[in-house]
Protein backbone atom coordinates (compact mmCIF):
# COMPACT_ATOMS: atom_id res chain seq x y z
CA UNK A 1 0.00 0.00 0.00
CA UNK A 2 2.57 2.35 1.16
CA UNK A 3 4.45 1.63 -2.09
CA UNK A 4 1.46 2.19 -4.26
CA UNK A 5 1.00 5.85 -2.77
CA UNK A 6 4.71 6.40 -3.63
CA UNK A 7 4.35 5.26 -6.82
CA UNK A 8 1.41 7.97 -7.18
CA UNK A 9 3.35 10.72 -5.79
CA UNK A 10 6.15 9.82 -7.63
CA UNK A 11 4.74 9.70 -10.98
CA UNK A 12 1.71 12.10 -10.52
CA UNK A 13 2.88 14.51 -13.33
CA UNK A 14 2.43 11.58 -15.45
CA UNK A 15 -1.08 10.53 -13.94
CA UNK A 16 -1.99 13.83 -14.41
CA UNK A 17 -1.63 13.43 -18.10
CA UNK A 18 -2.71 10.27 -18.13
CA UNK A 19 -6.23 11.40 -17.34
CA UNK A 20 -6.35 14.46 -19.25
CA UNK A 21 -5.45 12.95 -22.53
CA UNK A 22 -8.30 10.12 -22.16
CA UNK A 23 -10.51 12.94 -22.01
CA UNK A 24 -8.94 14.34 -25.19
CA UNK A 25 -9.27 11.72 -27.01
CA UNK A 26 -12.86 11.22 -26.18
CA UNK A 27 -12.97 15.19 -27.01
CA UNK A 28 -10.96 14.77 -30.08
CA UNK A 29 -12.88 11.71 -31.99
CA UNK A 30 -16.32 12.46 -30.71
CA UNK A 31 -18.11 14.67 -33.48
CA UNK A 32 -16.49 13.04 -36.40
CA UNK A 33 -18.43 12.23 -39.51
CA UNK A 34 -18.63 8.56 -40.27
CA UNK A 35 -16.83 9.36 -43.16
CA UNK A 36 -13.89 9.82 -41.79
CA UNK A 37 -13.93 6.78 -39.20
CA UNK A 38 -11.97 4.60 -41.42
CA UNK A 39 -9.06 7.26 -41.75
CA UNK A 40 -9.31 8.18 -38.60
CA UNK A 41 -8.89 4.82 -37.29
CA UNK A 42 -5.92 4.50 -39.71
CA UNK A 43 -4.03 7.64 -38.19
CA UNK A 44 -4.86 6.43 -35.04
CA UNK A 45 -3.16 3.64 -35.99
CA UNK A 46 -0.26 5.38 -37.10
CA UNK A 47 -0.05 7.19 -34.04
CA UNK A 48 0.79 4.43 -31.83
CA UNK A 49 3.17 3.43 -33.74
CA UNK A 50 4.91 5.86 -31.52
CA UNK A 51 5.92 2.95 -29.36
CA UNK A 52 8.90 3.18 -31.99
CA UNK A 53 10.52 5.22 -29.58
CA UNK A 54 10.82 3.33 -26.71
CA UNK A 55 12.00 0.60 -28.95
CA UNK A 56 14.82 3.07 -30.05
CA UNK A 57 15.57 3.49 -26.61
CA UNK A 58 16.02 -0.18 -25.60
CA UNK A 59 18.56 -0.71 -27.98
CA UNK A 60 20.23 2.76 -27.40
CA UNK A 61 20.84 1.22 -23.73
CA UNK A 62 21.13 -2.13 -24.75
CA UNK A 63 24.24 -4.17 -23.12
CA UNK A 64 27.11 -4.38 -26.20
CA UNK A 65 27.40 -7.85 -25.25
CA UNK A 66 23.53 -9.22 -24.75
CA UNK A 67 22.93 -10.35 -28.05
CA UNK A 68 19.23 -11.74 -27.65
CA UNK A 69 18.48 -8.04 -26.59
CA UNK A 70 19.94 -6.22 -29.94
CA UNK A 71 18.31 -9.08 -31.64
CA UNK A 72 14.93 -8.36 -30.33
CA UNK A 73 15.46 -4.73 -30.50
CA UNK A 74 16.28 -4.37 -33.66
CA UNK A 75 12.80 -6.70 -34.74
CA UNK A 76 11.10 -4.11 -32.15
CA UNK A 77 12.20 -0.77 -34.17
CA UNK A 78 11.72 -2.43 -37.59
CA UNK A 79 7.94 -3.58 -36.37
CA UNK A 80 7.48 0.16 -35.26
CA UNK A 81 8.72 1.49 -38.34
CA UNK A 82 6.54 -0.67 -40.57
CA UNK A 83 3.74 0.73 -38.54
CA UNK A 84 4.65 4.84 -38.29
CA UNK A 85 5.35 4.65 -42.00
CA UNK A 86 2.86 2.17 -43.39
CA UNK A 87 0.25 3.96 -41.06
CA UNK A 88 0.66 7.33 -42.04
CA UNK A 89 1.22 6.55 -46.07
CA UNK A 90 -1.81 5.02 -46.36
CA UNK A 91 -4.09 7.51 -44.51
CA UNK A 92 -3.01 9.78 -46.67
CA UNK A 93 -3.79 7.66 -49.57
CA UNK A 94 -6.99 7.12 -48.22
CA UNK A 95 -7.10 11.28 -48.01
CA UNK A 96 -5.71 11.91 -51.01
CA UNK A 97 -9.23 10.49 -52.46
CA UNK A 98 -11.27 13.01 -50.54
CA UNK A 99 -9.60 16.00 -51.47
CA UNK A 100 -10.60 14.98 -55.57
CA UNK A 101 -13.80 16.68 -55.21
CA UNK A 102 -14.60 19.49 -57.20
CA UNK B 1 21.09 19.81 -19.13
CA UNK B 2 20.69 21.57 -22.54
CA UNK B 3 19.66 18.84 -24.39
CA UNK B 4 17.51 17.27 -21.97
CA UNK B 5 16.03 20.17 -22.50
CA UNK B 6 15.54 20.49 -26.25
CA UNK B 7 14.56 16.67 -26.23
CA UNK B 8 11.65 17.07 -23.79
CA UNK B 9 10.66 20.02 -26.20
CA UNK B 10 10.57 18.09 -29.12
CA UNK B 11 8.33 15.52 -27.27
CA UNK B 12 6.10 18.63 -26.82
CA UNK B 13 5.84 19.70 -30.03
CA UNK B 14 5.06 15.90 -30.99
CA UNK B 15 2.66 15.39 -28.65
CA UNK B 16 1.16 18.29 -29.75
CA UNK B 17 0.95 17.71 -33.41
CA UNK B 18 -0.84 14.08 -32.25
CA UNK B 19 -3.63 15.65 -30.75
CA UNK B 20 -3.91 18.58 -33.96
CA UNK B 21 -3.56 16.07 -36.39
CA UNK B 22 -6.12 13.96 -35.16
CA UNK B 23 -8.27 16.85 -34.45
CA UNK B 24 -7.56 17.87 -38.27
CA UNK B 25 -8.29 14.58 -39.38
CA UNK B 26 -12.44 14.58 -38.15
CA UNK B 27 -12.72 17.61 -40.98
CA UNK B 28 -13.01 16.48 -44.62
CA UNK B 29 -10.94 19.69 -45.33
CA UNK B 30 -8.32 19.18 -43.36
CA UNK B 31 -7.85 15.81 -43.12
CA UNK B 32 -5.18 15.28 -45.06
CA UNK B 33 -2.96 18.07 -43.30
CA UNK B 34 -3.87 16.55 -40.13
CA UNK B 35 -2.29 12.94 -40.68
CA UNK B 36 0.79 14.72 -42.26
CA UNK B 37 1.44 17.11 -39.33
CA UNK B 38 1.61 14.21 -37.04
CA UNK B 39 3.79 12.35 -39.49
CA UNK B 40 5.90 15.41 -39.24
CA UNK B 41 5.90 15.27 -35.48
CA UNK B 42 6.14 11.83 -35.37
CA UNK B 43 9.36 12.18 -37.27
CA UNK B 44 11.02 14.99 -35.32
CA UNK B 45 10.11 12.71 -32.56
CA UNK B 46 12.03 10.03 -33.60
CA UNK B 47 15.01 11.99 -35.03
CA UNK B 48 14.98 13.09 -31.86
CA UNK B 49 15.20 10.36 -29.63
CA UNK B 50 18.61 8.94 -31.76
CA UNK B 51 20.17 12.28 -32.29
CA UNK B 52 19.79 13.73 -28.95
CA UNK B 53 20.11 10.58 -26.66
CA UNK B 54 22.93 11.25 -23.79
CA UNK B 55 25.41 8.47 -23.21
CA UNK B 56 28.03 6.39 -25.03
CA UNK B 57 26.49 4.51 -27.65
CA UNK B 58 28.60 1.85 -29.76
CA UNK B 59 28.73 2.77 -33.33
CA UNK B 60 26.97 -0.73 -34.32
CA UNK B 61 24.27 0.45 -32.12
CA UNK B 62 23.47 3.28 -34.62
CA UNK B 63 23.86 1.09 -37.52
CA UNK B 64 21.75 -1.25 -35.99
CA UNK B 65 18.92 1.44 -35.33
CA UNK B 66 19.61 3.09 -38.52
CA UNK B 67 19.35 -0.24 -41.08
CA UNK B 68 15.74 -0.91 -39.46
CA UNK B 69 14.07 1.64 -39.85
CA UNK B 70 15.23 2.09 -43.22
CA UNK B 71 14.15 -1.50 -43.90
CA UNK B 72 10.80 -0.66 -42.11
CA UNK B 73 10.28 2.58 -44.07
CA UNK B 74 10.96 0.92 -47.36
CA UNK B 75 8.44 -2.20 -46.85
CA UNK B 76 6.29 -0.32 -45.17
CA UNK B 77 5.83 2.10 -47.72
CA UNK B 78 5.71 -0.06 -50.57
CA UNK B 79 3.27 -2.16 -48.70
CA UNK B 80 0.70 0.93 -47.75
CA UNK B 81 1.09 2.27 -51.81
CA UNK B 82 0.35 -1.03 -53.27
CA UNK B 83 -2.67 -2.20 -51.68
CA UNK B 84 -5.91 -1.74 -53.61
CA UNK B 85 -8.35 0.12 -51.46
CA UNK B 86 -10.69 -2.50 -50.63
CA UNK B 87 -7.92 -3.88 -48.82
CA UNK B 88 -7.78 -1.31 -46.28
CA UNK B 89 -9.19 -2.85 -43.24
CA UNK B 90 -6.87 -5.79 -43.49
CA UNK B 91 -4.33 -3.50 -43.70
CA UNK B 92 -4.46 -1.33 -40.77
CA UNK B 93 -4.81 -4.77 -38.97
CA UNK B 94 -1.56 -5.74 -40.06
CA UNK B 95 0.28 -2.22 -38.86
CA UNK B 96 -1.55 -2.57 -35.64
CA UNK B 97 0.01 -6.00 -35.05
CA UNK B 98 3.33 -4.33 -35.91
CA UNK B 99 3.13 -1.93 -33.18
CA UNK B 100 1.70 -4.35 -30.58
CA UNK B 101 4.86 -7.02 -31.31
CA UNK B 102 7.06 -4.16 -30.67
CA UNK B 103 5.70 -3.10 -27.75
CA UNK B 104 5.86 -6.46 -26.29
CA UNK B 105 9.30 -7.08 -27.33
CA UNK B 106 10.19 -3.68 -25.63
CA UNK B 107 8.94 -5.77 -22.28
CA UNK B 108 10.67 -8.79 -22.83
CA UNK B 109 14.09 -7.15 -23.36
CA UNK B 110 13.78 -4.57 -20.17
CA UNK B 111 12.20 -7.19 -18.10
CA UNK B 112 15.82 -7.69 -16.71
CA UNK B 113 16.41 -4.20 -15.84
CA UNK B 114 13.83 -3.96 -13.48
CA UNK B 115 13.98 -6.58 -11.15
CA UNK B 116 12.88 -5.94 -7.98
CA UNK B 117 10.87 -2.88 -8.88
CA UNK B 118 7.07 -4.37 -8.90
CA UNK B 119 5.07 -1.25 -9.68
CA UNK B 120 7.95 -0.86 -12.73
CA UNK B 121 7.75 -5.04 -13.64
CA UNK B 122 3.82 -4.94 -13.51
CA UNK B 123 4.03 -2.38 -16.07
CA UNK B 124 6.14 -4.11 -18.47
CA UNK B 125 4.26 -7.27 -17.82
CA UNK B 126 0.76 -5.52 -18.58
CA UNK B 127 2.90 -4.10 -21.52
CA UNK B 128 3.84 -7.68 -22.42
CA UNK B 129 0.55 -8.73 -22.40
CA UNK B 130 -1.46 -6.23 -24.02
CA UNK B 131 0.83 -5.78 -27.16
CA UNK B 132 1.10 -9.92 -27.45
CA UNK B 133 -3.11 -9.86 -27.32
CA UNK B 134 -2.61 -7.10 -30.18
CA UNK B 135 -0.51 -8.58 -32.34
CA UNK B 136 -1.79 -12.43 -32.19
CA UNK B 137 -5.23 -10.88 -32.46
CA UNK B 138 -4.63 -8.44 -35.55
CA UNK B 139 -2.96 -11.23 -37.29
CA UNK B 140 -5.94 -13.57 -37.17
CA UNK B 141 -8.28 -10.69 -37.83
CA UNK B 142 -6.02 -9.88 -40.37
CA UNK B 143 -6.15 -13.50 -41.95
CA UNK B 144 -9.99 -13.49 -41.51
CA UNK B 145 -10.29 -10.59 -43.30
CA UNK B 146 -8.51 -11.68 -46.18
CA UNK B 147 -9.82 -14.75 -46.57
CA UNK B 148 -7.25 -16.88 -45.57
CA UNK B 149 -9.53 -17.54 -42.79
CA UNK B 150 -13.24 -18.59 -43.71
CA UNK B 151 -15.08 -20.21 -40.94
CA UNK B 152 -15.11 -18.82 -37.47
CA UNK B 153 -13.36 -21.50 -35.35
CA UNK B 154 -15.15 -22.09 -31.93
CA UNK B 155 -13.55 -24.76 -29.18
CA UNK B 156 -15.74 -26.31 -27.18
CA UNK B 157 -16.92 -23.65 -24.40
CA UNK B 158 -14.75 -21.18 -25.53
CA UNK B 159 -16.46 -18.45 -23.95
CA UNK B 160 -15.27 -20.34 -20.57
CA UNK B 161 -12.12 -21.21 -21.78
CA UNK B 162 -11.15 -17.77 -22.61
CA UNK B 163 -11.78 -16.36 -19.74
CA UNK B 164 -9.93 -18.81 -17.94
CA UNK B 165 -7.04 -18.30 -19.64
CA UNK B 166 -7.15 -14.43 -19.17
CA UNK B 167 -7.62 -14.83 -15.84
CA UNK B 168 -5.03 -17.07 -14.94
CA UNK B 169 -2.85 -14.73 -17.14
CA UNK B 170 -3.45 -12.10 -14.89
CA UNK B 171 -3.04 -13.72 -11.89
CA UNK B 172 0.77 -15.24 -13.08
CA UNK B 173 1.93 -11.70 -14.29
CA UNK B 174 0.88 -10.70 -10.77
CA UNK B 175 3.30 -13.43 -9.23
CA UNK B 176 5.97 -12.74 -11.97
CA UNK B 177 5.68 -8.49 -10.72
CA UNK B 178 5.11 -8.96 -7.04
CA UNK B 179 7.37 -12.21 -6.68
CA UNK B 180 10.13 -10.51 -7.32
CA UNK B 181 11.26 -13.02 -9.98
CA UNK B 182 13.63 -12.60 -12.36
CA UNK B 183 13.38 -15.67 -14.37
CA UNK B 184 13.46 -14.97 -17.92
CA UNK B 185 11.83 -18.71 -18.74
CA UNK B 186 8.67 -17.17 -17.24
CA UNK B 187 8.81 -14.07 -18.68
CA UNK B 188 8.53 -16.16 -22.00
CA UNK B 189 5.65 -18.43 -20.93
CA UNK B 190 3.44 -15.36 -20.12
CA UNK B 191 4.21 -13.86 -23.89
CA UNK B 192 3.20 -17.11 -25.45
CA UNK B 193 0.49 -17.66 -23.46
CA UNK B 194 -0.66 -13.92 -23.88
CA UNK B 195 -0.09 -14.59 -27.69
CA UNK B 196 -2.40 -17.82 -27.59
CA UNK B 197 -5.10 -15.60 -25.75
CA UNK B 198 -4.75 -13.33 -28.99
CA UNK B 199 -5.71 -15.86 -31.00
CA UNK B 200 -8.61 -17.71 -28.82
CA UNK B 201 -9.93 -14.08 -28.45
CA UNK B 202 -10.42 -13.20 -31.79
CA UNK B 203 -10.78 -16.76 -33.45
CA UNK B 204 -14.68 -17.09 -32.82
CA UNK B 205 -15.67 -13.76 -33.37
CA UNK B 206 -17.18 -13.59 -37.11
CA UNK B 207 -15.98 -11.17 -39.95
CA UNK B 208 -18.62 -8.94 -40.13
CA UNK B 209 -17.57 -7.93 -36.52
CA UNK B 210 -13.54 -7.72 -37.65
CA UNK B 211 -13.71 -4.00 -37.74
CA UNK B 212 -14.89 -3.66 -34.02
CA UNK B 213 -12.09 -6.14 -33.04
CA UNK B 214 -9.58 -4.04 -34.99
CA UNK B 215 -10.48 -0.83 -33.14
CA UNK B 216 -10.67 -2.14 -30.33
CA UNK B 217 -6.96 -4.18 -30.65
CA UNK B 218 -5.69 -0.61 -32.04
CA UNK B 219 -6.60 1.44 -28.42
CA UNK B 220 -4.87 -2.10 -27.19
CA UNK B 221 -1.69 -0.87 -28.94
CA UNK B 222 -2.20 2.74 -27.72
CA UNK B 223 -2.83 1.42 -24.39
CA UNK B 224 0.63 -1.02 -24.46
CA UNK B 225 2.80 2.22 -26.27
CA UNK B 226 1.08 3.98 -23.05
CA UNK B 227 2.84 1.48 -20.70
CA UNK B 228 6.28 1.76 -22.36
CA UNK B 229 5.92 5.52 -21.80
CA UNK B 230 5.13 5.05 -18.48
CA UNK B 231 7.93 2.71 -17.49
CA UNK B 232 10.89 5.77 -19.31
CA UNK B 233 8.83 8.15 -18.30
CA UNK B 234 8.99 9.42 -21.46
CA UNK B 235 6.41 11.57 -22.52
CA UNK B 236 5.74 11.42 -25.98
CA UNK B 237 4.79 7.84 -25.53
CA UNK B 238 2.64 8.34 -22.68
CA UNK B 239 0.74 11.01 -24.98
CA UNK B 240 0.66 9.64 -28.28
CA UNK B 241 -0.47 6.24 -26.45
CA UNK B 242 -2.85 7.17 -24.17
CA UNK B 243 -4.26 9.34 -26.83
CA UNK B 244 -4.94 6.75 -29.08
CA UNK B 245 -6.26 4.36 -26.03
CA UNK B 246 -9.03 6.60 -25.60
CA UNK B 247 -9.90 7.62 -29.44
CA UNK B 248 -10.10 4.08 -30.62
CA UNK B 249 -12.27 3.20 -27.50
CA UNK B 250 -14.91 5.71 -28.68
CA UNK B 251 -14.47 4.71 -32.73
CA UNK B 252 -15.12 1.09 -31.22
CA UNK B 253 -18.43 2.44 -29.07
CA UNK B 254 -19.39 4.45 -32.04
CA UNK B 255 -19.07 1.24 -34.79
CA UNK B 256 -21.21 -0.78 -32.00
CA UNK B 257 -23.45 1.47 -31.79
CA UNK B 258 -23.97 1.88 -36.00
CA UNK B 259 -24.69 -1.98 -36.05
CA UNK B 260 -26.73 -1.95 -32.57
CA UNK B 261 -24.52 -4.35 -31.02
CA UNK B 262 -22.94 -4.34 -27.53
CA UNK B 263 -18.91 -4.59 -27.29
CA UNK B 264 -20.08 -7.79 -24.92
CA UNK B 265 -22.46 -9.56 -27.31
CA UNK B 266 -19.18 -8.51 -30.85
CA UNK B 267 -16.92 -10.15 -28.18
CA UNK B 268 -19.20 -12.65 -26.71
CA UNK B 269 -21.98 -13.39 -28.47
CA UNK B 270 -21.96 -15.57 -31.64
CA UNK B 271 -24.51 -13.39 -34.00
CA UNK B 272 -22.77 -12.54 -37.33
CA UNK B 273 -21.13 -15.89 -37.81
CA UNK B 274 -23.30 -18.33 -36.54
CA UNK B 275 -25.01 -21.17 -37.90
CA UNK B 276 -27.36 -22.27 -34.88
CA UNK B 277 -29.22 -19.09 -35.59
CA UNK B 278 -30.14 -20.43 -38.82
CA UNK B 279 -32.64 -22.93 -36.95
CA UNK B 280 -35.14 -20.47 -35.15
CA UNK B 281 -34.98 -18.39 -38.06
CA UNK B 282 -36.59 -21.17 -40.61
CA UNK B 283 -39.68 -21.22 -38.52
CA UNK B 284 -40.46 -17.71 -39.49
CA UNK B 285 -39.16 -17.38 -43.32
CA UNK B 286 -40.94 -15.25 -45.23
CA UNK B 287 -43.29 -16.23 -47.75
CA UNK B 288 -43.92 -15.02 -51.54
CA UNK B 289 -42.62 -14.75 -54.58
CA UNK B 290 -39.41 -12.95 -55.82
CA UNK B 291 -39.52 -10.87 -58.88
CA UNK B 292 -37.35 -11.05 -61.35
CA UNK B 293 -35.99 -8.39 -63.75
CA UNK B 294 -33.70 -7.93 -66.64
CA UNK B 295 -30.81 -5.44 -67.49
CA UNK B 296 -33.10 -3.77 -70.26
CA UNK B 297 -35.93 -3.53 -67.80
CA UNK B 298 -33.84 -1.75 -65.59
CA UNK B 299 -32.35 0.44 -67.92
CA UNK B 300 -35.68 2.08 -69.18
CA UNK B 301 -36.89 2.47 -65.44
CA UNK B 302 -33.93 4.47 -65.27
CA UNK B 303 -33.95 6.30 -68.16
CA UNK B 304 -37.52 7.48 -67.72
CA UNK B 305 -37.02 8.37 -63.67
CA UNK B 306 -35.94 11.56 -62.17
CA UNK B 307 -34.53 10.60 -58.82
CA UNK B 308 -32.51 7.65 -58.57
CA UNK B 309 -30.44 6.64 -55.21
CA UNK B 310 -27.58 4.18 -55.31
CA UNK B 311 -26.88 2.24 -52.22
CA UNK B 312 -23.79 1.02 -52.43
CA UNK B 313 -22.43 -2.40 -50.28
CA UNK B 314 -19.65 -4.11 -49.71
CA UNK B 315 -20.80 -6.94 -52.99
CA UNK B 316 -19.64 -3.79 -54.75
CA UNK B 317 -16.10 -3.59 -53.66
CA UNK B 318 -15.79 -6.81 -53.93
CA UNK B 319 -16.92 -7.14 -57.38
CA UNK B 320 -14.65 -4.32 -58.05
CA UNK B 321 -17.60 -2.65 -59.30
CA UNK B 322 -17.07 1.32 -57.91
CA UNK B 323 -15.56 2.44 -61.36
CA UNK B 324 -19.20 1.18 -63.12
CA UNK B 325 -21.51 2.60 -60.78
CA UNK B 326 -19.36 5.82 -60.87
CA UNK B 327 -20.05 6.02 -65.04
CA UNK B 328 -23.63 4.80 -64.20
CA UNK B 329 -24.02 7.47 -62.29
CA UNK B 330 -22.71 10.15 -64.55
CA UNK B 331 -24.64 8.18 -67.24
CA UNK B 332 -27.46 9.41 -65.63
CA UNK B 333 -26.58 12.63 -64.50
CA UNK B 334 -25.99 13.25 -68.63
CA UNK B 335 -29.70 12.63 -68.98
CA UNK B 336 -31.02 15.07 -66.33
CA UNK B 337 -31.07 12.69 -63.10
CA UNK B 338 -30.37 13.51 -60.16
CA UNK B 339 -28.30 10.25 -58.91
CA UNK B 340 -26.95 10.20 -55.34
CA UNK B 341 -25.22 7.55 -53.33
CA UNK B 342 -27.19 6.62 -50.06
CA UNK B 343 -24.50 5.27 -47.28
CA UNK B 344 -25.18 3.49 -44.33
CA UNK B 345 -22.62 3.89 -41.60
CA UNK B 346 -21.85 0.60 -41.59
CA UNK B 347 -21.52 0.04 -45.50
CA UNK B 348 -18.05 -1.96 -45.95
CA UNK B 349 -16.11 -3.57 -43.51
CA UNK B 350 -15.51 -0.21 -41.41
CA UNK B 351 -17.54 2.79 -41.10
CA UNK B 352 -16.64 5.02 -43.76
CA UNK B 353 -14.85 2.27 -45.93
CA UNK B 354 -17.49 2.73 -48.77
CA UNK B 355 -17.15 6.34 -48.39
CA UNK B 356 -13.11 5.85 -48.99
CA UNK B 357 -13.68 2.88 -52.11
CA UNK B 358 -15.89 5.67 -53.98
CA UNK B 359 -14.14 8.23 -53.49
CA UNK B 360 -11.01 6.67 -54.97
CA UNK B 361 -13.13 7.00 -58.44
CA UNK B 362 -13.48 10.44 -57.79
CA UNK B 363 -17.39 10.41 -57.11
CA UNK B 364 -18.16 13.62 -55.75
CA UNK B 365 -17.97 13.75 -52.61
CA UNK B 366 -21.49 15.94 -52.06
CA UNK B 367 -23.27 13.07 -53.58
CA UNK B 368 -22.51 10.73 -50.69
CA UNK B 369 -25.53 11.24 -48.33
CA UNK B 370 -25.45 9.71 -44.94
CA UNK B 371 -28.42 7.95 -43.64
CA UNK B 372 -30.27 10.23 -41.52
CA UNK B 373 -29.78 12.63 -44.52
CA UNK B 374 -30.98 10.20 -46.84
CA UNK B 375 -33.97 8.46 -45.43
CA UNK B 376 -36.47 11.47 -45.42
CA UNK B 377 -35.63 11.40 -49.85
CA UNK B 378 -36.87 7.78 -50.23
CA UNK B 379 -40.43 8.61 -50.36
CA UNK B 380 -39.31 11.17 -53.32
CA UNK B 381 -37.33 8.76 -54.97
CA UNK B 382 -38.44 6.81 -58.37
CA UNK B 383 -35.79 3.88 -58.28
CA UNK B 384 -33.65 2.68 -55.51
CA UNK B 385 -30.69 0.86 -57.08
CA UNK B 386 -29.00 -1.44 -54.12
CA UNK B 387 -26.22 -3.03 -55.13
CA UNK B 388 -24.52 -5.61 -52.90
CA UNK B 389 -25.70 -4.52 -49.56
CA UNK B 390 -28.09 -6.66 -47.39
CA UNK B 391 -28.60 -6.08 -43.97
CA UNK B 392 -28.77 -1.92 -44.12
CA UNK B 393 -31.68 -2.26 -46.02
CA UNK B 394 -33.80 -5.17 -44.17
CA UNK B 395 -36.76 -3.83 -42.31
CA UNK B 396 -36.72 -6.70 -39.85
CA UNK B 397 -34.69 -4.30 -38.05
CA UNK B 398 -37.88 -2.07 -37.83
CA UNK B 399 -40.19 -4.67 -37.87
CA UNK B 400 -39.20 -7.96 -36.70
CA UNK B 401 -38.15 -7.85 -32.56
CA UNK B 402 -36.82 -11.29 -32.71
CA UNK B 403 -34.35 -10.75 -35.59
CA UNK B 404 -30.69 -10.27 -34.67
CA UNK B 405 -30.42 -7.14 -36.10
CA UNK B 406 -34.01 -5.52 -34.60
CA UNK B 407 -33.02 -1.85 -33.50
CA UNK B 408 -30.28 -1.46 -35.99
CA UNK B 409 -30.58 1.94 -37.96
CA UNK B 410 -31.59 1.27 -41.55
CA UNK B 411 -31.37 2.69 -44.48
CA UNK B 412 -35.53 2.93 -45.47
CA UNK B 413 -35.48 2.18 -49.12
CA UNK B 414 -39.23 0.65 -49.06
CA UNK B 415 -40.49 4.15 -49.28
CA UNK B 416 -39.04 4.41 -52.74
CA UNK B 417 -41.16 3.89 -55.48
CA UNK B 418 -38.93 1.12 -57.18
CA UNK B 419 -36.95 -0.79 -55.88
CA UNK B 420 -34.07 -2.64 -57.54
CA UNK B 421 -31.40 -5.03 -55.84
CA UNK B 422 -28.50 -6.29 -57.38
CA UNK B 423 -27.49 -9.79 -56.06
CA UNK B 424 -25.27 -12.23 -57.12
CA UNK B 425 -27.93 -14.93 -55.33
CA UNK B 426 -30.26 -15.38 -53.00
CA UNK B 427 -28.27 -16.04 -50.39
CA UNK B 428 -28.26 -13.82 -47.21
CA UNK B 429 -25.90 -11.26 -45.85
CA UNK B 430 -23.71 -11.56 -43.71
CA UNK B 431 -25.43 -11.22 -40.90
CA UNK B 432 -27.12 -14.15 -42.10
CA UNK B 433 -30.70 -13.01 -42.49
CA UNK B 434 -33.22 -13.46 -44.49
CA UNK B 435 -34.48 -9.84 -46.39
CA UNK B 436 -38.46 -9.63 -46.45
CA UNK B 437 -37.36 -6.36 -48.96
CA UNK B 438 -36.70 -9.14 -51.37
CA UNK B 439 -40.13 -10.28 -51.37
CA UNK B 440 -42.12 -6.34 -51.47
CA UNK B 441 -44.23 -6.30 -54.14
CA UNK B 442 -41.92 -2.71 -55.14
CA UNK B 443 -38.57 -4.91 -55.57
CA UNK B 444 -37.27 -6.39 -58.72
CA UNK B 445 -34.28 -8.73 -58.52
CA UNK B 446 -31.58 -8.23 -60.66
CA UNK B 447 -29.24 -11.08 -60.27
CA UNK B 448 -25.62 -11.01 -61.25
CA UNK B 449 -22.16 -9.74 -61.02
CA UNK B 450 -22.61 -6.12 -60.08
CA UNK B 451 -19.93 -5.46 -62.41
CA UNK B 452 -21.12 -6.54 -65.36
CA UNK B 453 -24.77 -6.32 -64.23
CA UNK B 454 -23.46 -2.73 -63.93
CA UNK B 455 -21.86 -2.51 -67.16
CA UNK B 456 -24.54 -3.97 -69.58
CA UNK B 457 -26.89 -1.38 -67.68
CA UNK B 458 -24.35 1.23 -69.25
CA UNK B 459 -24.44 0.53 -72.60
CA UNK B 460 -28.46 -0.41 -72.79
CA UNK B 461 -28.42 2.98 -71.36
CA UNK B 462 -26.21 4.72 -73.57
CA UNK B 463 -28.60 3.63 -76.88
CA UNK B 464 -31.41 5.09 -75.45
Amino acid sequence: MTELIEFISNNIQMIYIVILMIFVGVEVIGHVPAVLHTPLMSGANAIHGVVIIGAILVLLGVNPENYLGQALGFVAVLLGTLNVVGGFVVTDRMLEMFKKKK
Amino acid sequence: MEYIFSLEFIYLIASMTYILGLKMLGKPESARKGNLIAAAGMSIAILGTIFLYQGEVPTFIYVLIGTAILIGTIIGWMIAKKVAMTKMPELVSLFNGMGGASAALIGLIEFEHYTGKTLSIATIVAGIIIGSISFSGSMIAWAKLNGTLKKPLRLPKYNLLNNLVIISLIIFAAFIAWSGSDSQLLLYVLFFVALAYGILFVLPIGGADMPVVISLLNSFTGLAAALGGFLYGNMVMLTGGILVGSAGTILTFAMCDAMNRSLVNVIFGSFGSSDEQMGDMDSQTITGSIKKTTVSDVAILMNYSQRIIIVPGYGLAVAQAQHAIHELEQLLASKDIEVKYAIHPVAGRMPGHMNVLLAETNVDYDKLVEMEDVNPEFKNTDVVFVVGANDVVNPAAHTNPSSPIFGMPILEVENAKNIIINKRSMNPGYAGIENELFYNQKTSMLFGDAKSVIQSLISELKGM
